[in-house]
Order: C-alpha cells, then structure tokens, then sequence
C-alpha cells in the first residue's frame, strides 16, 4: 500500500472509476495533457485517452452546462473547476439546471454529475483563489456538497460521489493537497457520503469541523488533551445533506460544542449546526454553543490571511469558553 | 568606470524612444518580482508579461489620458504604463497597505480609479462585460471617452466575450476590445481552444471593425491601436484589435510550461519587443548603445527605488481586516478616491 497525499488519492480514485466505469468521462481546463492546475489528473489522458479525459476551452459555463447533458444521457461526468471562484460562471447551471433535473422531470431523469473544484485559503493567493462556497452550495437543494479531509477520505468519497446517482459537488481543500501522506489502498471501497466521520472519541466536549480546518481542530484537540481535556472530533465531510443525529449523538454525551469553518461566519453551515443542536440538542447542552469561523470579508491577500483563518489558538480559547460556562 | 550619458527627461523625447524606455521599464520591473516571488518576498501569484511589452507599451500610448483602461491579470504593464506609481505596484505586489490597491488586490488585482486604470481582473472574461458598463456610463453621462479593453484569446471563448461584444455593437458603444493573442491559455494552444482561430474574424461577425497588428512590434501596435482608437473615440462603435505576441515565460510561477516546444519559444524570443525596437532605432542611426543602456539604467534605478518603498511599507493593520466590505454609514457614495 502506498503512502499518498491528498491530490494523488484524488487521482487514485479517478483512475479507478474511469477504468471500472466506461461511462465516467472527466472535463476541464487543462486536465489532459498538462494534468491540470494542481496536476489531479496528470497522467489519466494517456492512460485513458482524449475521449474520456476531455481538455476543453476556458468556458467554465459551458462545461458545467454540457457535463449536465451528458449525465441526463447517463454518462458519469466529472467536471473539473481550476478554482471554485471560477465556478460562479457555472453556478447558473448548476442551480438551475443539475439540481432540478430529477424534481423537474420527477425522477425520470437524473444528473450523476461531480463538479470537482479546489476551496480554501491558506496558499497565500487572494479571493477568488481562496473562496469557501460550501454554504452557497449547500443552500440549494438538490446539490449534494462534500468536501474530504485526508488522502484516505479524498478517496473513498470521490469513488461515491462519481457513483452516487446525483449532482456532487466535491469540494477539495487546496492547503490540504499536499500537506501529509497517508497509506490509501486503491482497493475501490468507497466511503459513504451523508454521515460524519468521528476522527477521535472524547468525553468533555464535541469539535465539529470540515475540510482543510481539521487540522487545525486536530491541534486544538491535542492541545486540550495536555491539559486533560478530552475532545471528540468530528469531520462533518457530508455538507449536505447533513448528518445532524451523529452530531446529537456526540454532544449528548459531551454537553459541549464548538464548530470551526473557514467560510464567512454569517449564514455558514456553523449556524445550521448550531441551529440543529437548539432544537433537538438544546436540553443535552451545559454550555452555549461556539462558533470558529472566518470573518464576513473577502479573503485578504497573503499577510492578514493568517489572521482571517480559524487559528488553534481560537479553537483552544472557544473550547475553554464552554467549559467555563458550566 | 564609463560614465553614462544623462538620458534626456522622458517627455521630451521622441516617441520611439518613450516607447523603448516603457517597455524596459516594464522588463525591468517584472524581472525583479520574478526573484523577489523566488525569494518570497512576493506570494501568491504572479504572472508575467515579459516578451508582451510591445502590446501594452503601444497601446498605453495610443491613449489620451482621460480614456478608461480595464485590463486581466497579466497588467503590470498596463498599470505601470497608465501612470500607476511603480511604487505603488510593487508595494500592492508585496500586499502592503501603500499598495494601489491598499494590499488588498495583489498581482491581479491593480486599481487606480484616479488614472481611469479599472483594474487588473483575476476572472477570465470578467473585466468584458465591465468596460461595456463603463463606456455605457459615459454615454449616459455625456462625456465621450474610450474605454479598452485588454484581454487574451483565451478569454474569447468565454460566453462573456460574446455577450459582451454583443452589447457593444448593438449599442455602438466606445469600446476598444483589445485582444492580446499569445497563442496559448495556460497550457491551451488556440488552435484547441477555438473554432475559428481567425480572431478578427470571429470578432467581425458581431459587425465590429477589426484590426490586426504584430504584437512584438511596439510601432506597429501603436499605429494600429491608434487607428482604431481615433475611429472608436469618432464615434464609429466598438472595434476589435488582435495583437500577435508571445510570452516568453511560464503562464505563472507556477507553470512548468510542458505544453510548448522550446524552439517554438526560442524563435519568439528572436523577436523580443526591445530587442527590435533598440536594433531598428541603432540601424536607423537614433539610438546607440550608450543610449540604450542609459535607458536601461534609469529603469533600473526605478525598479531599485520602488523595491525600497514596498520593502520598508508598512503591512495593513490587523485591525483593518473587516474594513471596507460594505461602506460605513454616512461615507459618501461612490467610495474614496
Ligand atoms: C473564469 C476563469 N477560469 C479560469 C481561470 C484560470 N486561468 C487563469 S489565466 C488562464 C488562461 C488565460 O489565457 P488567456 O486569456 O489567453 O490570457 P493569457 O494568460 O495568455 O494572457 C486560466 C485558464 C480564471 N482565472 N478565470
Ligand atoms: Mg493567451
């Protein structure tokens, strides 16, 4: 088994579903013969072809647009994005179109569409490099929104998203494509998508979190852990539709909760979470409810980014906030 | 030590020679943020237009100095030819707060409302639709003034390009697309990217005047920008000018440019834009060598004082950090200048 960072399981998981599944065909700026911008997909045109790995022009309307027909007509498009501030071109499909499609026609026809596109500051590039659409994305229904968190997560998920029956946006957190290796089988085991994965078991409070932020609550985790607190850490992974009953479950037993996102506070997938633990957590909580979010601005360029960014520091403090409360 | 001319104050000189000093100062000003990003000094992205200067150089001149600018994110030049400060570029390149943008907009993102400069724009085909509001504004508001355009052939498959060009021409609105053909987005030749790789053509077919001009020729671009900005700022409607250039570098830092052949390169770079210009101006008897590095030296020496003035600007405060989303309460409308 080979140690891999987070964009080689990426591509790991490509190469498996183009080679089990004909239907599957990958599109995109510069995805064959360059590999694309963060080289995802370096290798699969060879290996596959310019019939299933499709260049295409800069037309990010268009790909997403005719990936939507293609999937109505049963194939498996996976679109590529350079970077999600550049979906917003596509989001006119998107919305209106690949997550309508199955209510519209009441079922008849469905769109298996995965829009793949790097998210997530950290890489010192400003705002449109650096955009967090989860909420935007998830406030639509009829798009399922998910984003992994380690090589191994990265993998099992886009294996079922390719293979879920619905549009997926597979959001994939640029800082963490190469930040640690992981042993990753490429054994086609998907993960399943719509639960959360409890990352660590703990007992004094619940740390909810996603995507490149993990890390970071990681840290606060095992900075809690020296002063002998124990943290429970759940990668929340599924977006949308959200697996509120294993977030319940966990802070019924903690009491506490602190959620952590990198996306602007207001209106962020925190407030659902939170909103969640009010109406049917309310009773099991001993403390308010915190929230580590980034702020309502536009990501700023590389020096304040460090400060624009949930830092352990923060998590730490808002942890100790709810064990003061009670 | 040889002692170098004093070269004669820029206003004063001929045209050709402006046009030379321009593009040296815009080679001498990427070359350094190019070692200063290998040395971490600027981050993000940056992306180089050496090898182009010959299209903004030509351009930039063929404006009068009320006409607005919309430019991608390759518009260091465009910027720095506009009269943006190079002190003012270089410190927005490191992120600092004495930056033209206030070190919020980086490489891609250069402003300066003051010279009509509506920014550098990191979306492709972003800044179309853009010009086509602003030359609308003036008609609306009765000033006329052209407004161009700049973006690359990459950009014309977008649907924005055809939206926007559509307007354009319907409206007979004062926009000069200016489209900066250096035959490959990213890793995309043209010839992948387009159906009708005949630029002007393509542009035609929205009834648009087109032009064409050698883009590594700074006299030619600016004979044709000229022309067709005379016949834009005439009233005549939008126009299309397609420059034929190349970049010598990467798309980005980040680009390990597999996509090109390196002879393909290494015959554009045969052509480079200063080269030319300083051997046709020698071979014509209006420049010598001494001349031309006199030039040469005070591009440098403003790149020099600029790296200086970004080095020792101070960062924007931390507690700046949620300013300027939405306009404070009782601030003017419109912003500050
Ligand atoms: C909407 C959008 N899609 C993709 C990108 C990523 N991208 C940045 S530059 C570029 C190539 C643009 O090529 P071209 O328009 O020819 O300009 P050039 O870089 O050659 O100057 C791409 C694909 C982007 N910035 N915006
Ligand atoms: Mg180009």
């Amino acid at each position: 088994m080979a140690e891999i960072n987070l964009v080689e399981a990426v591509n790991l998981a490509l190469a498996h579903e183009l080679a089990r599944d004909e239907a599957v065909v990958l599109l995109g700026e510069d995805i064959g013969a360059n590999g694309g911008v963060f080289r995802a997909t370096v290798g699969l045109q060879q290996r596959f072809g310019a019939g299933r790995v499709v260049d295409t022009p800069l037309a990010e309307t268009a790909i997403v647009g005719t990936a939507i027909g293609m999937a109505a007509m049963g194939l498996r498009p996976v679109a590529e994005i350079q970077f999600s501030g550049f979906l917003y071109p596509a989001i006119d499909h998107l919305i209106n179109h690949a997550a309508r499609l199955r209510n519209r026609t009441r079922g008849r026809l469905t769109c298996p569409l995965v829009v793949r596109t790097p998210c997530g500051g950290g890489i010192h590039a400003p705002e449109h490099h650096s955009e967090s659409p989860e909420a935007m994305l998830a406030h639509t229904p009829g798009l399922r929104v998910v984003m992994p968190s380690s090589p191994a997560r990265a993998y099992g998920l886009l294996l079922a998203a390719i293979r879920d029956p619905d549009p997926v946006m597979f959001l994939e957190p640029t800082r963490m494509y190469r930040l640690f290796r992981q042993e990753v089988a490429d054994d086609g085991e998907a993960l399943p998508l719509d639960v959360c994965f409890t990352l660590r078991g703990g007992t004094d409070l619940t740390l909810v979190s996603w995507g490149a932020m993990l890390h970071e609550t990681q840290a606060a985790a095992d900075a809690l852990a020296t002063e002998g607190i124990s943290a429970e850490v759940i990668d929340v992974a599924t977006l949308k539709p959200l697996d509120l009953p294993t977030i319940l479950e966990s802070v019924a037993r903690t009491g506490r909760c602190v959620i952590v996102h990198e996306a602007a506070r207001t209106a962020g997938l925190g407030a659902e979470i939170a909103a969640g633990l009010a109406e049917e957590g309310l009773y099991s909580l001993l403390a308010p409810v915190q929230r580590v979010t980034g702020y309502d601005t536009v990501m700023p360029l590389s020096r304040l980014e460090t400060q624009y960014l949930p830092s352990v520091e923060r998590i730490v403090a808002a942890a100790r906030k709810t064990l003061e409360a009670s | 030590m040889t002692r170098t001319r004093k070269p004669r104050a820029s206003a004063e000189r001929p045209l050709e020679l402006r046009l030379l000093a321009d593009m040296l100062r815009i080679r001498r000003m990427e070359e350094k943020c190019a070692e200063l990003y290998g040395a971490g000094r600027i981050r993000g992205f940056l992306h180089l237009y050496i090898g182009e200067e010959a299209c903004a150089t030509g351009a930039m001149h063929a404006l009068a100095a009320d006409d607005n600018v919309v430019a991608t994110y390759r518009e260091h030049g465009h910027a720095l030819l506009r009269g943006v400060g190079m002190d003012a570029i270089m410190a927005e390149m490191f992120g600092k707060a004495a930056g033209c943008s206030r070190g919020r907009g980086g490489s891609m993102h250069l402003f300066d409302v003051a010279r009509r400069f509506y920014g550098g724009n990191a979306i492709v085909g972003g800044g179309l639709p853009l010009a086509v509001g602003l030359a609308l504004a003036d008609r609306l508001q009765g000033v006329r003034r052209v407004t161009l355009c700049v973006f690359g052939e990459g950009a014309m498959a977008e649907g924005a390009f055809h939206e926007s060009i559509n307007l354009a021409a319907l409206w007979q609105l004062p926009v000069l697309f200016c489209c900066e053909n250096n035959l490959y987005a990213m890793g995309t030749a043209l010839a992948r990217s387009e159906s009708q790789t005949d630029l002007c053509a393509k542009a035609a077919s929205y009834r648009v005047a087109t032009f064409r001009a050698d883009g590594m020729d700074v006299r030619a671009v600016f004979d044709t920008v000229s022309r067709a900005v005379r016949q834009v700022r005439e009233g005549g409607g939008p126009a299309f000018v397609e420059l034929q250039t190349y970049r010598f570098r990467a798309h980005s830092m980040f680009d390990p440019d597999l996509y090109r052949d390196k002879a393909e390169i290494e015959e554009w770079k045969q052509r480079g834009p200063i080269h030319s210009l300083s051997a046709q101006l020698k071979a014509e008897g209006r420049l010598d060598e001494e001349a031309f590095l006199a030039l040469d030296a005070e591009a440098e020496a403003e790149v020099a004082a600029a790296v200086a003035f970004a080095e020792q600007a101070p960062w924007e405060p931390v507690a700046d950090l949620l300013k300027d989303v939405h306009t404070p309460a009782g601030a003017a409308a419109g912003g500050t200048p």
